[in-house]
């Protein structure tokens, strides 16, 4: 049975190793900024303790105020799961560092975000339009999209 | 003198009978050995997720029929899944089981389809297909005795299914698992132990146990790299704790370890249906659900394991009628992920039938 660790315990962790970083926890989902991201994922994947060899699912969401990007992480060694996020404020380019150098399944979960999202992943080895061709204007999942 | 070579590309599809719908492999070929591969999607891409923005989680339904369209049941059950437990909706006991025996006959239709595609694929021209295609259409005809249809079957409803079994069916689908058995032993005699089948698949397109899990692969061929990983085990949904069934799992990660691990899923299939047949209870099949569900403010990620994968649904509700966001976790898609690396070094004609045991349909990887 895969258990859904305590997002407040891990933040807590979390929030120790990076003690400059602004790790808040809710409920279902530890929260970092996206300058931090890589960092926490590095270390959520590494520590033996959490050991999250698996990205299940990677994901964004516009909440017109910021953009959410959403990492399903599970551990298939101890199976437990966790919900990491990261928030970006910006609009025009919003920017959130890439994970394919961790989990290669991110590369084209990336690339469909970047496509109908807009949010650029520096890092990414080809970050390139996934679904719609080059020069389709706009990002079509965003909120404010016609 | 050694010949001057110089590599080419060459496109394969939009239109080829071995790309399983629109797509199309940008391969760089040095001879006959492919140096480098390129995806190219999009092209039955509709959208789905922004359209089910615009429409009630009811309405959402059989939008999900046209993702993986050879196992809709499958994405049905998904889906329901993530608004029940968005929702909190509970579901009556005999619809759990009803549930669990069509997403079985699914997987039984599905894994057959891709035994006969695979086998297309080596060259076998649709002979073994047709064979294949002879048993799902007995399945196919259980579907269409329960809702009417024979590919996207609209069958499960929020809180339940939409219509109960009729009486003839449990006999029909004792009668086909007293078959299978037999029909799978058939196929094995016939395909297992071929020459032909062994020399083309037996080591080819390997992937790693390692690369399997880095990148993100799920089912069969996760299983087929030797990862136990089976949601039905690992965070059983529904009544699968209540079912006794073996996860098969490859040794080598091969073509031949991703054909055999589904033979072998055909088995436990039909293992299931028995016992779920066995203890389905009488009583409601749906509970009510209001027309216009409104969830609370929250946000959702339900997954089953589908024949292709783990086929999840990230929902996020505003407290309105219809989904803020409906996000699709399509294994097709993210199984081609490690494609690259499975073809390069081999030659032309084994990249086409390592892309076939990925088993990829081209509506879940577009959406």
């Amino acid at each position: 049975m895969t258990v859904a660790l305590k997002a407040e315990t891990v933040g807590q962790k979390v929030a120790q190793a990076f003690p400059t970083a602004i790790i808040t926890a809710d409920k279902e989902a530890i929260i970092v900024p996206p300058d931090s991201l890589f960092q926490v994922a590095h270390f959520l994947k590494n520590t033996p303790e959490f050991d999250f060899d698996y990205l299940t699912s990677l994901t964004a969401v516009d909440y017109l105020d910021y953009f959410e990007v959403i990492y399903h992480l599970t551990s298939l060694r101890y199976d437990h799961s966790l919900v990491l996020k990261t928030r970006c404020y910006e609009r025009e380019r919003p920017t959130v560092p890439s994970v394919v150098s961790l989990w290669q399944g991110a590369d084209l979960q990336e690339r469909e975000v970047y496509d109908l999202m807009g949010i650029i992943f520096p890092g990414h080895p080809n970050l390139k339009r996934i679904f719609l061709w080059e020069g389709f204007p706009g990002h079509p999942l965003r909120r404010d999209y016609l | 003198m050694p010949l001057k070579t110089e590599p080419i590309v060459l496109n394969i599809g939009p239109q080829h009978p071995s790309s399983h719908g629109l797509f199309r492999l940008r391969l760089t070929l040095d001879g006959e050995v492919v140096t480098d591969l390129e995806l190219v999607l999009g092209y039955l891409h509709r959208g789905i997720e922004k359209l089910a923005e615009g429409r009630t989680y009811a309405q959402n339904i059989p939008l999900t029929d046209r993702l993986d369209y050879l196992a809709s049941m499958t994405n049905n059950f998904a889906y329901v899944l993530a608004v029940e437990k968005l929702a909190g909706i509970k579901v009556p006991e005999r619809a759990e089981y009803l549930r669990v025996i069509m997403a079985e006959l699914m997987r039984l239709t599905s894994h057959l389809a891709f035994i006969g595609f695979l086998l297309n694929e080596l060259g076998a021209y649709f002979t073994p297909l047709f064979y294949m295609f002879r048993d799902r259409e007995k399945i196919l005809d259980l579907f269409e005795m329960v809702c009417g249809q024979r590919l996207t079957y609209n069958y499960m409803r929020l809180g339940g299914v939409s219509h109960d079994i009729p009486e003839e069916f449990i006999p029909a689908v004792k009668r086909l698992l007293n078959e299978m058995p037999r029909f799978t032993d058939e196929y094995e005699q016939l395909i297992s132990g071929n020459e032909i089948l062994l020399a083309r698949t037996k080591g080819v397109g390997i992937l790693s146990r390692d690369k399997a899990i880095n990148a993100s692969a799920s089912g069969p061929v996760l299983r087929a790299s030797g990862v136990k990983w089976d949601i039905r085990k690992v965070d059983p949904y529904s009544v699968y704790d209540r079912l006794d069934f073996e996860v098969p799992v490859g040794s080598v990660g091969d073509v031949y370890d991703r054909y055999w691990v589904r033979v072998q899923e055909m088995r436990q299939s039909v293992r299931i249906l028995k016992q779920a047949i066995e203890q389905l209870p009488k009583g409601e099949i749906r509970s009510e659900v209001p027309h216009l569900l409104r969830p609370p403010q929250s946000e959702a990620y339900g997954r089953i394991e589908a024949p292709k994968g783990e086929l999840g649904f990230y929902l996020v509700s505003d407290n309105s009628i219809a989904p803020y966001r409906f996000h699709i976790r399509p294994p097709a898609l993210i199984n081609l992920t490690a494609l690259r690396d499975m073809v390069i070094g081999w030659k032309l004609a084994d990249a086409v039938v390592i892309f076939g045991s990925l088993d990829t349909v081209l509506g879940e990887v577009d959406r």
